[in-house]
């Protein structure tokens, strides 16, 4: 049987793997993606949360011991499912110590050194900044109250076309209107032009060790509609290998190969962030949203539009502030949740206290529209930790698509706890203030703490006790393997992470240039970035055609 | 008529099914059914369909996980649970029995034990078979989730059906009606005013400082 090669295998196609799939793809390298999910497109974005609709099929749900992850699963991985939320993470971040006592992240990189490379992103995605005119009735309901708190109030800045939104808030399940500026508009459409072959269904287990210093990647097909079936598989040898299989699979194909490649650096699995994630629930008092904030739809209604909007528009950055100490420092950051994934976990005031369940829930049900959903993104302790691998992937597959059980273990510490006290009081002061509403936090014991960001599983830092990379997102100890997804975050970033996410990669991509040139590749590295004026979407091959 | 009023219109409700409304029995899959119905309606409860009712405790009006279809989604072979159905549900009708036995209630011979019994306490022991620590704590959360999908979003069936035939927990949530070609699209969706003042070290970009 003949051996199939590339230059370089990218594992995983969000932000981490299309960027370096980018750059290596039109310096002039093979590069060959695989991606475990399905390869979707606007007709396969479906308003509809039948099973087995592109709802399901683009996701994946791990839940673990104390945290359960909700990520990207599907070509483009986290950029298709997510909310579109970009903002720069704030200078304080990149001091902070965490529990180890020094400065987590690499000497190399603040927020200095770090804004030219989220130019470079904010310009190929576009990022946008927002008017109060996009901001939808849940983001304007929000500022509004953060205004009569006396506090102030942001939009986001977005990767979002506002002339195309619906405001639909199915953009969770992909984007219908070609409005949310995924990496299928920017990135990847590059690298696919430039020659990069990406291969949907494909999910890699393991790397092994080849005599010549390169790697032999392992993966298993999975079946399109029930990921639970995996059928057959194979094998591709690369001189580099670039895992972005995100936070929480990134370092699970690491354990699972530590037999063949050997020892691990101690922070492979170790030290995983959920990026401070906690959710809050707000029932609205309509008549004193009317009252207080003056608030009026102009059909009647103050609020009762949680469906209506586009996810998470504004923030308050208050608490965002240097000089308070850390795990005090958090956004508060208004959010749209469908139903489905999480209003489980939300909680009712019941007569024994808070509940998720039973009458009084019932009774919460009924107020839907008048949800308002709060996200903290507070400072955690990277307090997770991943037990050994399954099997195969990152999890013990439940159900056909999405729900699995994994290996992560997240016991949080007194800091991390502490933070989300506090930033639980400060949304009761800004939304119970003057009857504005109820609101509770999602409840913590079904499914542990929930993240749509995982991180740090695999970080980067100059310090080879705490950090699984050095500053070039090289693995210790194992040349030519990289990581450039959000497991290389060193910690917390108390906003959205995806722009650092991809900032760090762009970051990365020079060195790993010149690795892949001292490996033997022909590769150049000149810099250049997706025109978004100019790309075309990515389309399925045999939709149409593909460039040469 | 307003899209919205037409989707509140009572008369869409579905009305109370024989098939499903077992009220006692001792055969495996009676058991199983009333057993799963009283689980479901503890997590959203609903009304009784009829006085009869047994596995439905009538403590909220209106319909709840039952009437929104839990059962068929619980049998969904996408959920991945319905191969431990039956074992889920003998071992929750052993629970009830060790939690009657241990609160000094006389269970109800003729329904199965967590039918027989209160609603208070089937959601007290349905607290202590999910909370932080216990074995079994994944399969019981599994349960409640897919029984609170079935009310929430009606995973089992395509939205729009379940639009069509009233589903009774897309109703209660207010879920708004899609437009005529099946797509959600929100012409009004913003009061267009500035609200508050941008936080002072907010960079050109629009991030944090």
């Amino acid at each position: 049987m003949s051996t199939e090669t590339t230059d370089v295998l990218i594992v995983g196609s969000g932000f981490g793997g299309a960027i370096a799939a980018y750059h290596l793809a039109t310096g002039g390298a093979k590069v060959t993606v695989l991606e475990r999910g399905p390869w979707l497109q606007a007709e396969d974005f479906d308003h509809d949360y039948l099973l087995g609709k592109s709802y399901t099929r683009a996701f994946d749900f791990v839940a673990g011991d104390g945290m359960s992850i909700l990520s990207g699963n599907c070509v483009g991985g986290g950029s298709v499912v997510y909310f579109a939320a970009l903002p720069r993470a704030p200078r304080f971040v990149f001091e902070r110590q965490g529990s180890i006592g020094r400065r987590m992240w690499p000497a190399a990189i603040d927020r200095d050194t770090l804004d030219p490379w989220y130019d470079r992103v904010s310009s190929a995605i576009p990022v946008k900044q927002q008017t109060w005119d996009d901001i939808s009735y849940a983001g304007g309901l929000w500022a509004a109250a953060c205004d009569n708190a006396g506090r102030t109030a942001n939009p986001v800045p977005v990767g979002i076309d506002n002339g195309k939104c619906t405001n639909c808030n199915w953009m969770m399940a992909g984007c219908k209107f070609d409005a949310k500026k995924s990496l299928l508009f920017n990135y990847l459409p590059g690298a696919v032009a430039a020659g990069a072959e990406i291969r949907p269904l494909h999910e890699v287990q393991r790397l092994e060790r080849l005599d010549d210093g390169g790697y032999r990647v392992h993966y298993l097909h999975v079946d399109e509609e029930d990921y639970r079936i995996t059928t057959g598989g194979g094998t591709i040898e690369a001189k580099i290998v670039i895992l972005a299989a995100g936070a929480g699979a990134t370092p699970v194909i690491l354990q699972r190969s530590e037999a063949e490649l050997g020892p691990m650096p101690h922070a492979v699995g170790r030290y995983f962030s959920g990026n401070g994630e906690r959710l809050n629930t707000a029932i609205i008092n309509e008549d004193r949203a009317r009252e207080v904030l003056g608030l009026e739809r102009g059909d009647g209604k103050a609020y009762e539009a949680n469906q209506i909007g586009k996810g998470p528009v504004i923030a308050s950055w208050d608490r965002l502030d240097g000089s308070l100490p850390e795990y005090r420092r958090y956004s508060l950051e208004q959010l749209y949740f469908p139903p489905g994934l999480g209003t489980i976990l939300a909680q009712a005031p019941g007569a024994d206290g808070p509940t998720w369940l039973g009458p009084a829930k019932k009774e919460m049900l009924r107020r839907w529209q008048s949800w308002l959903t709060i996200f903290q993104i507070v400072e955690d302790d990277n307090e997770g930790v991943f037990g050994p691998p399954p099997p195969t992937g990152n999890a013990y597959r439940i159900s056909q698509q999405m729900l699995g059980r994994g290996p992560l273990s997240y016991d949080p510490t007194p800091n991390t706890l502490g933070a989300w006290a506090a930033a639980d009081a400060d949304v009761r002061d800004i939304l119970e203030r003057d009857g504005i509403a109820t609101v509770l936090p999602w409840t913590n014991d079904l499914v542990g703490a929930y993240t749509v960001h995982p991180l740090s599983s695999c970080r980067i830092g100059d310090d080879p006790a705490t950090s699984a990379l050095d500053d070039r997102h090289e693995l210790r100890g194992h040349p030519g393997i990289f990581v450039t997804d959000g497991s290389a975050v060193p910690a917390a970033l108390t906003v959205n992470p995806a722009l650092t996410i991809s900032a760090l990669a762009e970051r990365a991509m020079p060195g790993i240039v010149a690795a892949a040139q001292a490996r033997g590749i022909k590769v150049s590295y000149d810099g250049s970035l997706p025109d978004p004026a100019t790309t075309k979407p990515l389309l399925r091959p045999g939709t149409v055609p593909l460039s040469a | 008529m307003h899209p919205v009023t037409q989707w509140q219109d009572d008369e869409r409700l579905p009305q109370p099914r024989e098939d499903t409304a077992v009220h006692s029995g001792t055969s495996d899959e009676q058991v199983k059914t009333i057993t799963l119905e009283a689980f479901a309606d503890t997590i959203v409860p609903g009304e009784k369909r009829d006085p009869d009712d047994r596995a439905i405790a009538g403590v909220s009006t209106g319909g709840g996980a039952v009437q929104s279809g839990a059962l068929e989604m619980l049998h969904h072979p996408a959920t991945g649970i319905t191969a431990g159905l039956e074992s889920l549900v003998g071992m929750l009708n052993g629970h009830a029995t060790a939690y009657a036995a241990d609160k000094g209630i006389t269970l109800d011979e003729t329904v199965p034990p967590f039918v027989a019994l209160e609603f208070d306490d089937r959601a007290a022991l349905i607290k202590i078979l999910t909370a932080p620590g216990h074995p079994e704590k994944s399969g019981w959360v599994l349960l409640a989730l897919f029984c609170n999908m079935a009310f929430d979003s009606a995973a089992h069936i395509s939205t729009h059906d379940a639009i069509a035939q009233g589903h009774p927990g897309l109703l209660t949530i207010g879920f708004e009606l899609p437009q005529k070609d099946g797509l959600w699209r929100f012409k009004d969706y913003s009061y267009g005013r500035q609200f508050a003042k941008p936080h002072p070290d907010t960079t050109a970009t629009g991030s944090p400082a």
